[in-house]
């Protein structure tokens, strides 16, 4: 069980292509939680609104993930990728979490153990995919799941994700958004699927997922690092307005 | 003890010491292809317990939908229309459609599950709930990524929808056992909603008489139907691809 949420807070409507706010005063350092805002039970310092993205570079350890024809892994790419997402997150004033920092292979409940504890997340899970449109990127929420009616007001970790799913959405839209107009070929809103990653997150969660291992080259994948990374940023910034956060780690929103 | 027994002594621990560096990797060699084999005749003992299921051609013909890839690269699908023998049983229906799915399309490159992946059997409970059992090659062989995954998942429940009203929603086995994801990324912990409105109590074939040249497999039912009926016919509006809502 996640954190109960006796109070659960208003969600305001989403506000699409809202100018990002002024940033956090927040500074971050490459490896792990920054800040004192990132404690999960520094509630009391902490600012009101969303300031921490949890990034989750996938796979890793002994499960490389897609594997292209060039010796291409996705556990070691993903984890290239996320130095650039964290650096354009840390310019829009957020601070980055991230699930892991080298080639371990975190469970898929420790991976969302980490975004759970923290208080004004959002979590991205970064991925690239074997097959699809090369050149193109995907976002993903989780597809809809069965809703929290506990009567403690406790959500369940299996469906941790359930109270979130609409801004999941509203943030997977916004990036992919983002994403459709650097990468042509992509969709034109966030995709549902039932990404395991996503159900135990109580937090809006989105994956984003890059195509694809096939390309000959990996140069040419790290040339889409930037964009993706910039898309990521300006998504969570314009999603920051729309997100109220819950009182306590993990509450519902 | 004397220096010679002494020496005798550590003579004989190098050498034990030296054949066990050298027997040991092949001992784990051995342990590791025997453990192999082990799981291996497992799964064939299976495979031979599971009977193949033959289309019968008594049964009769109906138009059946079957949802494979659009392209090679795009991530739809689009349902293809073939006339096949189908029986009016549910789980016989389900294995039957489901066998032709496996079997794959004419185009190889339009295959949304792995030529190797077998249906090891599919159970219907009283509400509704379908249990699909596959062999591990369905996880094992699939190309890792959501998309992927997705395709591969939503081909088989968008296929029972449209062909098995009674199915309402589907669980996944992967040899019998309950997986936490397909490969790496699609959660099968839950069961797939596959139709939301309620089953008709009986099905409507279309009254079309059997053909002569009867297929004996469902791979051969596919391969031989699909040129006796137009071949392979995607619809005209192309499906986009599932988006099958868990319900744990």
């Amino acid at each position: 069980m996640v954190s109960p949420s006796p109070d659960p807070s208003p969600v305001q409507q989403p506000a699409p292509g809202t100018t990002p706010p002024a940033s956090p005063s927040a500074t971050s350092s490459q490896g792990g939680v920054s800040g004192s805002a990132t404690s999960p039970f520094g509630a009391q310092a902490q600012q009101a609104g969303l300031n921490i993205v949890v990034l989750d570079p996938a796979h890793g350890g002994t499960d490389p993930g897609a594997r292209g024809t060039g010796g291409i892994r996705e556990s070691e790419i993903v984890l290239d990728f996320v130095i650039q997402v964290r650096r354009a997150l840390e310019l829009q004033g957020f601070q980055v979490v991230q699930t892991r920092q080298g080639n371990e292979n975190p469970s898929f409940d420790d991976r969302s153990a980490t975004a759970n504890a923290q208080r004004g997340a959002v979590f991205v899970s970064l991925h690239i995919s074997s097959t699809g449109l090369p050149g193109t990127v995907r976002v993903y929420v989780n597809s809809d799941l069965s809703p929290v009616a506990d009567s403690n007001g406790l959500i369940p970790w299996d469906r941790a994700q359930a109270p979130f799913l609409g801004l999941s959405k509203t943030f997977g839209d916004l990036v992919q958004g983002f994403l459709t107009q650097r990468f042509k070929g992509s969709p034109d809103s966030a995709q549902t699927a039932s990404v395991r990653q996503l159900r135990t997150t109580a937090a809006p969660a989105i994956a984003v997922e890059i195509s694809s291992v096939t390309v000959e080259d990996r140069a040419d994948l790290d040339r889409m690092a930037p964009g993706v990374a910039d898309a990521v940023a300006r998504g969570a910034a314009a999603f920051k307005p729309s997100y109220i956060v819950p009182n306590s780690p993990g509450a519902l929103p | 003890m004397t220096p010679r027994w002494r020496f005798w002594l550590i003579g004989g621990l190098v050498i034990a010491v030296l054949a066990a560096a050298i027997y040991f990797p092949i001992l784990r060699r051995r342990v590791k292809r025997a453990a192999r084999l082990q799981q291996q005749s497992e799964e064939q003992a299976r495979r031979e317990l599971t009977q193949p299921i033959v289309i019968n051609p008594g049964d009769p013909r109906v138009k059946t939908k079957l949802f494979w890839a659009s392209d090679a690269i795009d991530s739809t699908l689009v349902p293809a229309t073939v006339d096949l023998p189908l029986s009016n049983d549910p789980v016989l229906r389900s294995k039957q459609v489901l066998n032709t799915l496996l079997a794959g399309p004419v185009d190889a490159e339009l295959r949304t599950l792995p030529p190797d992946a077998l249906l090891l059997a599919f159970y219907l409970l009283p509400d509704g709930t379908a249990i699909a059992d596959f062999s591990e090659a369905l996880a094992t062989s699939i190309p890792s990524g959501i998309v992927s995954e997705q395709l591969a998942v939503s081909s088989i429940t968008r296929t029972l929808e449209a062909n098995v009203p009674q199915v309402r929603r589907l669980k996944i086995l992967i040899h019998g056992q309950e997986v936490e994801t397909l490969a790496g990324h699609l959660d099968l912990m839950g069961t797939f909603v596959v139709n939301t409105t309620p089953a008709q109590p009986t099905l409507k074939p279309v009254p079309t008489p059997p053909s002569t040249d009867k297929p004996a497999s469902p791979a051969a039912a596919d391969k031989a139907s699909a040129p006796a009926t137009g071949t392979l016919t995607p619809d005209k509006a192309p499906g986009k691809l599932a988006q099958p809502e868990r319900k744990p």
